[in-house]
């Protein structure tokens, strides 16, 4: 196990890399995944507003 | 009113469908990933002159190939918003932008790191790099121009017309290995006649590119579902599904 992250001495260049790399695909999915959450209640705002309009 | 029915009709398709093709793709990209994760660090011998370090490459080559790929297809959808007017070319346009500015920035991070210890810097101005790096400045200009300007049809058009004059630099990349004296490496792969690479190491490499592919499809349906919502938000069907989910949250 050791000698597997060490990989032959380039280990800190191979694991910062992939870190680097599963930092920025996670970052992008969990955006993604917010902004559609986002628009998705405020529209729910939005129509709630428009509710509260239609009954005053 | 056909043309509106269809037009309408299509987001609100897409979008519904897209919800299901999501699941899927996410569950495809997390199988690949471990797979293409499995054969590259583990299985995949080590390089005969870089030893372990040649490892970097089933992430760099990937995202290289990413950013290139993202590019085209922002290129595809800018013509077709700028032709047609269609609302989903303008949408996936503008969701494209930041993942393929991810994609160009992890090409351009794990070349330095893979740089620094097979060629002695982080850095060379050289044509490869330098072009890629511009790649980046693209999808950065475009991004900003695109929430430059307030009203969003009028923005994706202008943000398609960058992308559409930024398109001269792809061929540039692609070619300036072979152009320019450079000390980026020659294609190890798209050489049709024999590919200079261990059968090993390449399926990984292969497994991988598909992974980031369905990744970058998997994110940009959900950034183009909000998309649709923004731009759907005053039709009944956006008003129903929001009202639905409403409804259900509450009960």
């Amino acid at each position: 196990m050791a000698e597997f992250l060490a990989m032959g001495g380039y280990g800190g260049y191979v694991w910062s890399a992939y870190g680097i790399a599963a930092l920025v695909l996670g970052t992008n999915a969990l955006l993604a995944h917010r902004a559609e959450r986002a628009v998705l209640r405020e529209l729910a705002r939005d129509l709630d507003g428009d509710d509260d309009d239609a009954t005053a | 009113m056909f043309t509106f029915l269809h037009k309408y009709a299509s987001l609100m398709h897409f979008y519904r469908l897209s919800t299901r093709w999501s699941s899927v793709l996410a569950l495809v990209t997390a199988v690949l990933m471990a797979w293409g994760l499995y054969g590259g660090l583990v299985t995949a011998p080590a390089d005969y002159q870089q030893g372990d370090s040649f490892r970097i490459i089933y992430i760099h080559v990937p995202s290289a190939w990413m950013s290139l790929f993202v590019y085209m297809c922002m290129a595809g959808a800018g013509a077709v918003a700028l032709i047609w007017r269609i609302k989903l070319a303008e949408i996936w346009l503008r969701a494209s932008a930041p993942l393929g500015a991810s994609f160009t920035f992890l090409a351009l991070v794990t070349g330095a790191i893979w740089g620094k210890p097979m060629w002695g810097t982080w850095w060379v101005w050289d044509a490869r790099l330098t072009s890629e790096l511009i790649l980046l400045f693209l999808y950065l200009g475009i991004m900003a121009l695109d929430n430059a300007i307030e009203d969003r049809r009028t923005a994706a058009r202008a943000a398609a017309v960058l992308t559409l004059i930024g398109v001269v630099n792809i061929p540039i990349i692609h070619y300036s290995v072979e152009w320019w004296s450079t000390l980026h490496q020659g294609p190890t792969v798209t050489k049709f006649d024999a590919p200079s690479i261990h059968v090993d190491m390449l399926i990984p490499l292969l497994v991988m590119a598909i992974a980031f592919t369905t990744f970058y499809l998997a994110a940009v349906l959900a950034r183009v579902r909000s998309g649709i919502l923004a731009y759907d938000r005053n039709t009944s069907w956006v008003r129903e599904l929001v009202g639905g989910a409403r409804g259900n949250a509450h009960g």
